[in-house]
């Protein structure tokens, strides 16, 4: 399993015929079907709360595939590289997260959001 | 997530069924719930509140629970513009109005301008403006706009947009044009309140010239009475 987190979601093809909500440009859900009915290892992470001034609305989601390409977003940029990584632990172990990320997390220093707001991502397998 | 769950939802997102997928936050354990159909599904009254506010208000949500929290993650259908007029201003808006979420309709009886390929991958009806939108039914997630100029087109489509619940009515014209639409409107029976939800002339005043500039004032405008209290 690749840990590269860098690397960009790669796949774009198919997305330009589907519905886009408007707030869904990268068809995140439709991305993880395909990659599930690929064989590979999904994980999907929605922000499921936040507070005070946040990128993303409630519902906003990232799906993560196992070599840690993802579709979506969970803000604006901030957070995703973390988002991604705690997704690959629960593609591995199968088990849900609830994730806190803010200004006054402990992890701030290295993926705070620097607009000062507050999100709960939570992270689940897709089985 | 099972993936039984993840390909029903991606049906109904499809079919535009409004569905609420419920989480809880402990287990992972999903439900998918249809408000319109089946109501609240065996959830308990708390849960079932929420949820009923959750998509009236067209906003997910975390309740807190004895048993920890759940997320109610709402999947309304895309929200709605009905255009009348199918001329030159209604293609960027059409095509802005797709990127920003909307599901497009544009309505003109006149067979030349309601071409399918001026509006590629849009809805096309060439029906009469206050039959197409008497079928469409204007509900509080559909904004409408007229374009036409011309009163036996705008003004039906008026007609049956100020008697549903349409969240945003807007219509092109100068403030001359307006003020006559305004008149007879009232002479047909309107009272002020009604007359007050049209936007017009339509847009944001931000000295548009161009049919894409024009487009973007009244998206813009569409937008503030979507997220804004200013009515």
């Amino acid at each position: 399993m690749s840990k590269d987190l860098n690397r960009e979601a790669t796949t774009s093809e198919a997305t330009n015929h589907e519905a886009t909500t408007g707030e869904d440009w990268d068809n995140v859900l439709e991305q993880a079907a395909r990659w599930k009915a690929a064989g590979k290892g999904v994980a999907l992470a929605t922000v499921v709360a936040t507070w005070g001034s946040s990128p993303r609305p409630v519902g906003s989601q990232l799906a993560v595939d196992d070599a840690g390409g993802f579709v979506g977003s969970v803000s604006g940029g901030c957070i995703e590289g973390a988002v991604v990584q705690e997704a690959l632990e629960t593609i591995a172990d199968g088990k849900v997260r609830l994730l806190d990320y803010g200004v006054t997390n402990s992890q701030a220093w290295e993926v705070g959001l620097t607009c000062g707001g507050k999100v709960q991502v939570f992270v689940e397998r897709l089985e | 997530m099972k993936q039984a769950i993840l390909d029903q939802l991606l049906a109904d997102r499809a079919a535009k069924r409004a569905v609420v997928l419920v989480t809880d936050l402990s287990s992972g354990d999903g439900l998918l719930v249809y408000p319109a159909e089946d109501g609240s599904n065996g959830l308990d009254e708390t849960l079932a509140a929420a949820l009923d506010e959750a998509v009236r208000a067209d906003r997910s949500t975390t309740v807190e629970t004895p048993g920890g929290g759940v997320f109610l993650h709402v999947f309304n259908p895309p929200k709605r513009l009905i255009v009348v007029g199918a001329v030159h201003i209604a293609q960027p808006l059409a095509r802005m109005a797709v990127l920003a979420g909307y599901d497009v309709t544009v309505v003109d009886p006149r067979g030349a301008f309601a071409s399918e390929d001026r509006f590629p991958g849009m809805t096309v009806l060439s029906d009469w403006p206050d039959d197409a939108l008497n079928t469409l039914a204007p509900d509080a997630r559909t904004a409408v706009v007229t374009l036409t100029h011309d009163p036996k087109l705008d003004d039906p489509a008026l007609e049956v947009a100020l008697n549903s619940d349409a969240f945003y009515v807007g219509s092109l014209g100068s403030k001359k044009t307006h003020a006559a639409r305004l008149e007879r409107l009232r002479q047909a029976g309107f009272g002020e309140d009604a007359l007050d939800r049209i936007n017009g002339p339509v847009g944001l005043a931000i000295g548009a010239k161009s049919p894409a500039e024009i487009a973007v004032s009244i998206l813009a405008q569409i937008t503030e009475r979507l997220r804004t209290d200013a009515t």
